[in-house]
């Protein structure tokens, strides 16, 4: 029982990252666009989070005053998104005003943001001396919350209120999408301009603009799951290629939750746990980097399994992937 | 009535496509483009407190300065031309191949099986086992993703980014395991024998010569061959293909077999002429910048042999001003990134002519 709960708790710090990403990347691919940049917006996010709380405390400090945990941590929020959100502004400018192929601008995106989480990450460290770290309040505001009296409650509190304050937070966009996707005009609006762009367009809906917002703020959301890397994972320290893979994983995660938001939340659920199992779970004879295939193989396993089940619900927006050009429709 | 409003809702700056473009023209812009990068990158680097010209000439200097980092460059530039070539097959019709990386890792572990455990067979022998089973090994996983994308239609832009990943883990498991060096505590492989590590023709390793052969070959495959052209039938429109009486999925598959080989070459090549050994680094991110030198050279393998040895400068000078201006090397895929934005926005001014509105215009046309 002990180790089950363990195992359901790693499972959920490890998939937040993931469950950011995927937010982020559903709410694009829901206006129509497939931007494959996750992992490079991630990584933008990771730096920009991390150099926010960064030169937060070392302005603090240096006017000899204590930085708040509180505040670091909304910079940290709120740079992140923003660097996110420049780094998809750049793939929506290219993609939507310039009709570049997405494909290739995505790639090209995390090519580049890779580099810029690596470049600014070590150029930070250097003029640190050596490498970027947060101190120890601002670590503590991305440790876990000690709610009084509900984290005290025998398993439940372990299990529920035992997180670092990121984790809620995620959960509450998964379901302010939910209800956005389903209840809202605007947010009908944008599925209509994913699903057929052109029509959207003859109703009267901005396509440009919907398209333009969608993907700056599911940058956004990734840059923050960015956050969550170097916040968190590695408590407030640069660490070299900290992002690997996840915004990947996330992209893959997508297709997984079939782009609802709510099955975000156990898509990323299972894969985080995929990823942690080979701490609680180990197998005589199975060396540890086998473990580390698992959620790579699963995707592949996932990606096979919805290819030859194609059913009419649950599938990608029809008009993702595809830049409108309403002169040519 | 009607018509009078709409001339007053003529935007500030309209679009037309362009009928057609002097290629002249088109190099113009995109030579714009490519200073306007270089510009952008400028900026970074002042904003970092350097002096761009500066960085930039030490950049080439390092790059180029002497015959020492001349090789050194060409020697990055080789397996980035053949894995580029390789992608360009794929994105060729349309296959997003981004598993290049891992393709790479296949060829270099089939390849390092040999000279590992064979190093004892004639050297000639050796080295020709060597690349066919660095070929085997990247077309093989390569030809995965294919197989099941002629199948079912699997997206295969995820499929062959998730290989990547699954071999590396097995990269690192060989160095844990199996094929650890005994002679060490760290988790890593021993160095080759001398009979295993290719020969070296004016300095660098001979693979040179095999990444120019395979330009000619590539460039005379796609322009004279019914195979190259079924390529480009099928990227254009499956539909248009099968109609045409194409295998479509036949093509698929053959061509992914031909692009992870070619991956699976550069492995080989980088294992056997440049490392001499396999660590996780060994493809080290080849994969992804060569996706950027195949498209920025719009797949014409003569393009992307000058493009490869750009991009070779580019990471070389960044190694250069990591140590003259403690700026990261991560810069290169920085300058990388920001030079393709440019590019992928040049396109657009390629296809399409702004038009300013000016009064005049506007009074000449409601006078119409």
């Amino acid at each position: 029982m002990n180790l089950l709960i363990n195992i359901l708790t790693a499972a959920v710090l490890a998939g937040t990252p993931l469950l950011l990403g995927t937010l982020g990347e559903i709410l694009t691919e829901k206006s129509g666009n497939m931007n494959l940049g996750v992992e490079g917006m991630m990584f933008m996010g990771a730096i920009a989070g991390l150099a926010g709380a960064y030169y937060y405390e070392q302005g603090v400090v240096g006017s000899g005053g204590t930085p708040s945990g509180i505040m670091a941590a909304v910079v940290a929020l709120v740079s992140s998104f923003l660097v996110g959100a420049f780094g998809a502004l750049i793939y929506a400018f290219l993609t939507i005003t310039l009709r570049a192929n997405q494909n290739v601008t995505g790639l090209t995106l995390t090519i580049f943001g890779t580099g810029f989480g690596n470049f600014f990450g070590e150029y930070i460290g250097i003029r640190a001396g050596g490498y970027v770290a947060v101190g120890d309040n601002i670590k503590t505001a991305f440790g876990r919350l000690n709610i009084p009296v509900l984290s005290d409650i025998p398993i439940l509190g372990k299990l529920l209120f035992n997180y670092n304050w990121v984790v809620y937070f995620s959960i509450l966009i998964a379901v302010i999408m939910a209800y956005f996707f389903r209840k809202t005009r605007v947010g009908l609006n944008l599925r209509a301009v994913g699903e057929d762009p052109a029509t959207a367009d003859a109703a009267g809906i901005n396509v440009t603009k919907y398209r333009y917002l969608a993907t700056v703020i599911g940058g956004g959301i990734c840059g923050i799951g960015g956050m969550y890397m170097s916040m968190v994972t590695t408590s407030g320290v640069w660490v070299h290629n900290c992002v690997s893979g996840y915004g990947w994983l996330a992209v893959a995660l997508v297709i997984f939750a079939s782009w609802h938001p709510a099955r975000a939340l156990i898509a990323a659920l299972v894969f985080g746990g995929l990823t942690i199992l080979r701490l609680y779970l180990k197998i005589p004879g199975v060396p540890m980097q086998i473990y580390d295939m698992l959620p790579y193989l699963a995707t592949i396993v996932v990606l096979i399994f919805t290819s030859i089940n194609q059913s009419k619900e649950n599938v990608m927006p029809k008009g993702c992937g595809l830049n409108y050009f309403r002169e040519e429709r | 009535m009607s018509n009078v409003s709409k001339e007053h809702r003529e935007p500030l700056i309209r679009m037309v496509k362009r009928d057609s473009i002097s290629q002249q023209k088109q190099w113009m812009i995109r030579a714009i483009g490519l200073l306007g990068a270089l510009l952008t990158g400028a900026l970074v680097i002042l904003a970092l407190g350097q002096n761009p010209i500066a960085v930039y000439k030490d950049m080439v200097v390092g790059a180029l300065g002497t015959p020492t980092v001349r090789r050194e460059t060409i020697k990055i530039a080789v397996p980035l031309l053949i894995t580029s070539i390789g992608i360009s097959f794929a994105f060729k019709m349309q296959f997003w191949n981004i598993g290049a990386e891992g393709q790479i890792l296949m060829g270099a572990i089939f390849a390092g099986y040999f000279a590992f455990f064979h190093s004892d067979w004639p050297k000639v022998l050796l080295v020709i086992v060597m690349l066919a089973a660095g070929m085997i090994g990247g077309g093989i996983y390569g030809l995965i993703p294919a197989l099941f994308k002629a199948k079912w239609g699997t997206n295969e832009t995820l499929f062959t980014l998730m290989l990547n990943y699954i071999a590396l883990a097995f990269v690192k498991y060989l160095q844990n395991g199996p094929w650890k060096d005994p002679r060490t505590q760290f988790p890593k492989m021993s160095m080759l024998d001398d009979n295993a590590r290719l020969t070296k023709v004016l300095g660098v390793h001979w693979g040179w010569i095999l990444a120019l052969v395979l330009v000619v070959l590539s460039y005379i495959y796609f322009t004279k061959t019914k195979q190259g052209y079924e390529i480009a039938v099928v990227g254009e429109s499956n539909n248009t293909a099968r109609y045409a009486g194409i295998n479509v999925s036949k093509v698929f598959i053959r061509t992914m077999l031909l692009s992870g080989a070619m991956a699976g070459i550069a492995g080989m090549l980088q294992v056997a002429g440049s490392d001499f050994t396999i660590t996780e680094n060994t493809a080290g991110g080849v994969g992804f910048t060569a996706i950027t030198v195949a498209w920025l050279a719009k797949m014409n393998s003569f393009g992307m042999l000058i493009v490869a040895v750009f991009i070779a400068v580019l990471e070389r000078g960044s190694n250069k001003i990591q140590t003259t201006f403690k700026i990261p090397a991560s810069a290169a895929e920085v300058l990388t990134g920001i030079i393709l934005f440019f590019m992928l926005g040049c396109e657009f001014f390629i296809n399409y002519k702004l038009i300013v509105r000016r009064r005049k215009e506007a009074e000449h046309e409601s006078a119409n």
